[in-house]
């Protein structure tokens, strides 16, 4: 059974067409990058896996079930973007709260230990610096024990350095057993991180593969030349 | 997952009275008010215990405990909702009632904890005293008479943006306070104003803390018949802007 399934979704608002009839699943164990420039309709498809957005037509299903469903819910993490978070709150209030949220969560030390929050938990949130409350917002994800993590864009406006760090934290989730979604627009990261790429533009996946049959299909040795290849051609019908 | 419910109520309160701006705000302006215009001016106009400053402990509580709502519920589902964290907290499988629920508890619990201080200085410098049953009586009717306005604050926080909240909130907030004569009594007002007073929420719970005070019960069943009415309407307010957001919110 697929983990995450968007059968010919399509997602309109008002007169703009974020996703154009996609047909997508992702299976157990696989890391998925939704790859694609801004405004190519990656974090619709996040928002309509999550159960977040309604799709215009066909069907979403998340281990099987409705995406809003509470037991789809129990078995994902999301990090998605998000310009604001509660300052006043310490690390490990924010990791309490979400933890009580899920049935069999991580025990706390598990949780600060893979998003890499050791020494910060009795930091407020307020006082950390950016790249230490995008892996809060990682732990957070994590913290329930999902079997799925949903990451949109989960490096954009971090240093190198860090978005490394996130990097390993990520795969280390891979490496217990789980499953990822990640969406991004940095060939780089699609290419050190996934099993599999879905290169995505205007609404519609355009190329499906594992990083060297994108780079095949675009004819070129590194993933950002196929990619630019891909964008420039036209979108098939 | 009745833990899920304790944690968000647990830590709703505790984010709330890290942030100092809300708390100075909420207890400072309802307490100061009432030290100077029902407690000094009491003096001035009938010195000793005046039935002033008995009478302005209704109508400054009330002011105090909308206050409270109105900021403590708008301000926050502003911010959360135009900022993304309700987002964040909507993908996890945290209930949306827990949700409310927080945010609600969290409201009345400071605003009892605004009206204690409010009579604990009634009690000493404005020397009121009341029946211990009236006392409590005032207590319970100002803590749930929160409750539509948290409602209010609810739909006011659907409704607007994240940085415009704190300047919409003034500009009902204030100017329901004196039209509904939670400031000085109606009477002094024009007349137009005094017609408008029944429109308004914070009129009918000034009215109900006004009679427990007094000791009379008369009215009390149509003004509690106007705030459910009046919370309602506002309950649904929130429910229509939220669920028309979330069709349109651009992905």
């Amino acid at each position: 059974m697929a983990l995450a399934e968007l059968k010919a979704v399509t997602k309109r608002y008002g007169a703009v067409t974020a996703l154009d009839g996609i047909d997508f699943s992702m299976e157990a164990g696989e890391l998925v990058a939704l790859l694609g420039p801004n405004g190519a309709g990656k974090t619709t498809a996040v928002r309509i896996l999550l159960g977040l957005a309604a799709p215009t037509s066909g069907r979403a299903t998340l281990f099987g079930r409705a995406p809003a469903d509470r037991e789809a819910r129990w078995r994902t993490g999301a990090l998605l973007q998000v310009s604001k978070v509660p300052e006043t709150l310490r690390v490990r209030e924010h990791i309490e709260l979400f933890s009580s949220y899920y049935p069999n969560p991580l025990p706390l030390q598990d949780t600060v230990a893979a998003a890499g929050l050791g020494g910060l938990e009795n930091r407020l949130f307020g006082e950390l610096s950016g790249g230490q409350k995008q892996r809060v917002l990682f732990a957070l994800a994590l913290c329930g024990n999902p079997q799925l993590l949903f990451l949109d864009e989960p490096t954009v406006g971090l240093d190198v350095e860090t978005r490394r760090l996130l990097w390993r934290r990520i795969r280390e989730f891979v490496g217990r057993g789980g499953s990822v979604l990640l969406t991004t627009h940095y060939l780089e990261e699609a290419d050190a991180l996934a099993d599999r790429i879905a290169v995505i533009k205007g609404g519609q996946i355009v190329a499906e593969g594992t990083p060297s049959e994108i780079k095949a299909r675009g004819a070129a040795s590194r993933l950002e030349d196929a990619f630019l290849r891909l964008m420039s051609e036209e979108v098939l019908p | 997952m009745n833990r899920a419910y304790w944690m968000e109520i647990k830590y709703e309160f505790l984010k709330q009275s890290r942030l100092r701006v809300y708390v100075f705000s909420t207890m400072l302006f309802p307490l100061a008010f009432y030290a100077f215009f029902g407690i000094f001016m009491g003096w001035q106009h009938q010195p000793g215990m005046g039935s002033l400053t008995r009478d302005l402990l209704g109508s400054y509580g009330t002011f105090g405990v909308i206050g409270a709502s109105l900021f403590g519920f708008g301000v926050g589902v502003a911010v959360e909702r135009g900022l993304g964290w309700l987002e964040v907290k909507r993908a996890s499988p945290m209930p949306v009632a827990a949700y409310l629920a927080a945010k609600t508890a969290t409201c009345l619990a400071f605003a009892g904890i605004l009206v204690l201080l409010l009579f604990a200085l009634a009690c000493t410098a404005g020397g009121v005293r009341l029946a211990a049953s009236a006392w409590v009586l005032l207590w319970v009717t100002l803590v749930l008479g929160a409750a539509p306005f948290c409602a209010m604050g609810l739909a006011i926080g659907s409704l607007v943006g994240p940085n415009s909240a704190p300047a919409v909130i003034n500009l009902i907030y204030l100017p329901m306070a004196l039209c509904s004569g939670l400031w000085m009594p109606l009477e002094i007002l024009p007349k137009g104003l005094q017609r408008i007073a029944p429109a308004l929420p914070a009129y009918h719970l000034r009215q109900i803390a006004a009679a427990v005070i007094g000791g009379s019960f008369r009215g009390i069943p149509q003004h509690a018949e106007a705030l459910l009415g009046f919370g309602l309407v506002f309950t649904g307010m929130a429910w229509i802007a939220q669920t028309r957001e979330r069709a349109k919110i651009y992905g």
